[in-house]
C-alpha cells in the first residue's frame, strides 16, 4: 500500500493483529465458556428447580431451595467443618512448609535428598492417601494402635476415625501430611526468586545468616505468603477427594464438608436441584471468604 | 578485642546448636514423610493373614510376592494405560491451547487484551465442584457418559487458566527483537509463533507439563462422576474397584497403591528441578 497514509496503514496493522489474536485465543476461550462459565451459570439456574437429574419433569420452585439451604443444619455444620479445616490447614501447612523450605534454602544442594523425600506425599493421589490413611489409622492393627500397644505392653485399640471430633482432626492431620510439601516447594521457589545480590549486600553490611533470614528474606516472601494462604483457604473450602474416600463424611456427619454433602445429594440421592443449590451456595461462600481475606491481608509489595 | 572473640565464638556455637536442632527436626520430618510409604511397601509383600498375626512392625515373614501378579491379572495395566492415554492426550491439547492463548496476551497489542487476560486469570478460582452437575448433564447429552474421553474437556479446561497465566509471564521475558527481525524477513504472526516463540517456550511448557501431569494423573472427582464401567476407569478409580472386589485383602490393595504411586515418584526424582522452576514462574507474580 504505497499511497496510503501511515494512519490507515496502522489501522490495517491493528486489524490484522486483532484477527490473529482472536484466532489464537479462540480455542481457550471456547473451552472456558463451555466447561466453566456455562456450567457455573447452569448451576445457579438448576438451583431454582426440583429435579432428579434424569426425568423430564423439572419443577420450578424459585427460591425454594435457597430458603431450605439457609436453614439446612447439615449444610451449615458442613460449612463449619470446612472452616475448621481451613483454619488448621493454614496454621499447619504453611508454617511447616516455610520451615522446611528455609532449612533447604540454608542448606543448599547438599540437602537435596531431604527435598526429594519430603515431597513424596504430594505425589500420591488423594484417593491413594485416603486408602493408606484408613489402614494406618485402623483401630485394629493400624500404626497408631500398634505403637500404643508397643509402649503400653498390652493390646490397645485407638479409634481415631470412629468418633467426633477426633475423626475431623485425623483428617486435618492427613491433609497436612499431603499438602505441606506443596507449600514447601512454593516457598523454595520464593526464596529462589530473591536476588542473590541482596544476600551479598547484607553480608557485606555485617548481617549474619539469621539477620538476613528474618529481616530480609522472610519479609520479602510476603506476597508469596499471601498467595499460599489464599490457595490453602480456597483449597480447604472445596476439599473433597480425601474425605470422600476416607470417611464419606462420617461418622454421623462428623467430617461432612460442603463438597461431600453436595456430591451425596446430587449423585447418590439424585436430588440435583437442591444439589445445585448447595454447589452454588458453596461458590458464593468461597468467593466471599476469598475476597474478604484479600482485603484484610494486605501485603506491602515494595522493595 | 578478647570480648569480640568470645562473642564470635559464642555466636558460632549458638549457630551450631541451631543447626543440630534443625537437622534433628529435618530427620524427624523425613520419617513422618516416609513411614506411611514404608508401611505401604512392606505390607504389600505380606499375606492378609500374616499381616494381622505378625503386626505392622514385623518385617514380612515370609516375603509374599503374589500380590503383584494378582493385581496385574485383575486388569491393573488397563487402568494404568488409560491413565497414561488421558494424561498424554490432555497434556498435548492443553499445552497447545495454552501457548496459543498466551502468545497474543503477552506479545500483541489489541483492544480487550487486559480484560481477556484478567478474565482468564479469574477463572483460576472457580471450584470444579460447582461445575460438576452441569458437566455431568452435558456429557450425558453428548453421549459421552462412561467414555474415557469425556474427561478431556474438563481436564484441559481446568488446567488452562493457571497455564495461560504462567506462560504469559514466561513469553513476556522473550525479547521483542527476536520477533521483529523475523517479521522483517517476511514471517507473519503464525509462522512467528511456530518457528520462534514456541521453541523458545520449551522450558516453560515442560514445567507446566510436570505441574499439571501430577494433578491429571491423580484426578478423582470428574473421573468418578463421568465414568462408570471398569473398562473405562482411570487409575485413581482402580483403588475403589479393587477394594470392591477384594474388600478384606489389605496387602493386595496396598500393592495397587504402590504401583500407582511409583510412576509419579520416579518422574519426580528425574525432573524435580523443573517442578521447582515451574512453581517459581508462578510465584513471581503471586
Amino acid at each position: 500500500m504505497p499511497n496510503n497514509s501511515t494512519n490507515s496503514l496502522a489501522k490495517a496493522r491493528a486489524k490484522s493483529t486483532a484477527i490473529a489474536a482472536s484466532i489464537f485465543l479462540a480455542p481457550a476461550l471456547i473451552l472456558i465458556v463451555v466447561y466453566m462459565i456455562y456450567p457455573v451459570i447452569d448451576t445457579f439456574v438448576t438451583s431454582a428447580y426440583k429435579w432428579n437429574g434424569i426425568s423430564s419433569d423439572k419443577i420450578f420452585v424459585g427460591l425454594g431451595n435457597w430458603k431450605t439451604l439457609l436453614t439446612d443444619t447439615k449444610f451449615w455444620s458442613a460449612f463449619g467443618h470446612n472452616v475448621v479445616v481451613m483454619i488448621f490447614s493454614i496454621l499447619l501447612q504453611i508454617p511447616l512448609g516455610l520451615m522446611l523450605a528455609t532449612f533447604l534454602d540454608a542448606g543448599g544442594k547438599k540437602f537435596n535428598i531431604f527435598k526429594i523425600i519430603w515431597f513424596f506425599p504430594y505425589l500420591m493421589s488423594s484417593v491413594a492417601i485416603a486408602f493408606l490413611a484408613n489402614y494406618i489409622l485402623a483401630t485394629n492393627g493400624g500404626l497408631f494402635s500398634s505403637i500404643a500397644t508397643l509402649f503400653s505392653g498390652h493390646k490397645v485399640n485407638i479409634d481415631l476415625l470412629g468418633k467426633s471430633p477426633s475423626a475431623l482432626f485425623s483428617v486435618i492431620g492427613v491433609m497436612a501430611w499431603q499438602f505441606t510439601p506443596f507449600y514447601m516447594v512454593y516457598f523454595i521457589a520464593g526464596y529462589g526468586n530473591i536476588d542473590t545480590s541482596l544476600y551479598e549486600a547484607a553480608v557485606i553490611d555485617g548481617a549474619t545468616r539469621k539477620d538476613y533470614l528474618f529481616k530480609i528474606a522472610i519479609p520479602l516472601l510476603g506476597p508469596i505468603f499471601k498467595t499460599a494462604c489464599t490457595m490453602s483457604l480456597i483449597g480447604s473450602l472445596k476439599y473433597f477427594d480425601l474425605i470422600w474416600n476416607m470417611t464419606q463424611g462420617g461418622p454421623a456427619g462428623g467430617t461432612e464438608l460442603m463438597a461431600t454433602y453436595m456430591y451425596k445429594l446430587s449423585f447418590q440421592q439424585f436430588n440435583m436441584g437442591y444439589g445445585s443449590c448447595v454447589a452454588a451456595g458453596m461458590f458464593i461462600l468461597i468467593t466471599v471468604i476469598a475476597l474478604v481475606f484479600q482485603k484484610i491481608f494486605v501485603v506491602k509489595e515494595d522493595y | 578485642m578478647n570480648d569480640k572473640k568470645a562473642d564470635y565464638r559464642k555466636s558460632k556455637t549458638k549457630s551450631r546448636i541451631a543447626w543440630v536442632i534443625a537437622t534433628v527436626l529435618a530427620i524427624f520430618w523425613m520419617f513422618v514423610a516416609l513411614i506411611p510409604f514404608a508401611f505401604m511397601i512392606l505390607n504389600s509383600f505380606r499375606k492378609q493373614f500374616d499381616m494381622l498375626s505378625q503386626g505392622v512392625f514385623h518385617l514380612p515373614d515370609p516375603w509374599f510376592f503374589d500380590n503383584y501378579p494378582g493385581i496385574v491379572a485383575n486388569g491393573f495395566f488397563g487402568y494404568f494405560f488409560r491413565s497414561v492415554i488421558i494424561v498424554v492426550v490432555c497434556m498435548i491439547l492443553m499445552l497447545t491451547i495454552a501457548a496459543f492463548a498466551a502468545y497474543p496476551l503477552s506479545r500483541m497489542q489489541f483492544k480487550l487484551r487486559g480484560l481477556i487476560y484478567a478474565g482468564i486469570v479469574a477463572m483460576m478460582s472457580i471450584p470444579m465442584h460447582v461445575t460438576l452437575i452441569p458437566i455431568f448433564k452435558m456429557t450425558t447429552n453428548m453421549g459421552l457418559y462412561d467414555n474415557l474421553f469425556s474427561l478431556v474437556g474438563p481436564y484441559v479446561t481446568f488446567a488452562l487458566p493457571m497455564s495461560v497465566f504462567i506462560l504469559t509471564a514466561f513469553m513476556m521475558t522473550i525479547p521483542k527483537e527476536v520477533e521483529e527481525s523475523a517479521e522483517i524477513d517476511g514471517c507473519n504472526k503464525f509462522s512467528n509463533f511456530f518457528k520462534i516463540i514456541l521453541p523458545l517456550s520449551k522450558s516453560g511448557l515442560s514445567t507446566l507439563a510436570i505441574y499439571n501431569g501430577v494433578s491429571m494423573w491423580n484426578e478423582f472427582a470428574f473421573a468418578n462422576t463421568l465414568l462408570q464401567t471398569a473398562s473405562q476407569k482411570t487409575l485413581p478409580l482402580a483403588l475403589g474397584q479393587f477394594k470392591g472386589e477384594h474388600a478384606m485383602d489389605m496387602p493386595l490393595i496396598l500393592a495397587v497403591l504402590v504401583l500407582s504411586a511409583l510412576p509419579m515418584i520416579i518422574l519426580f526424582i528425574i525432573f524435580q528441578d523443573k517442578l521447582v522452576k515451574g512453581m517459581m514462574a508462578g510465584a513471581v507474580k503471586g
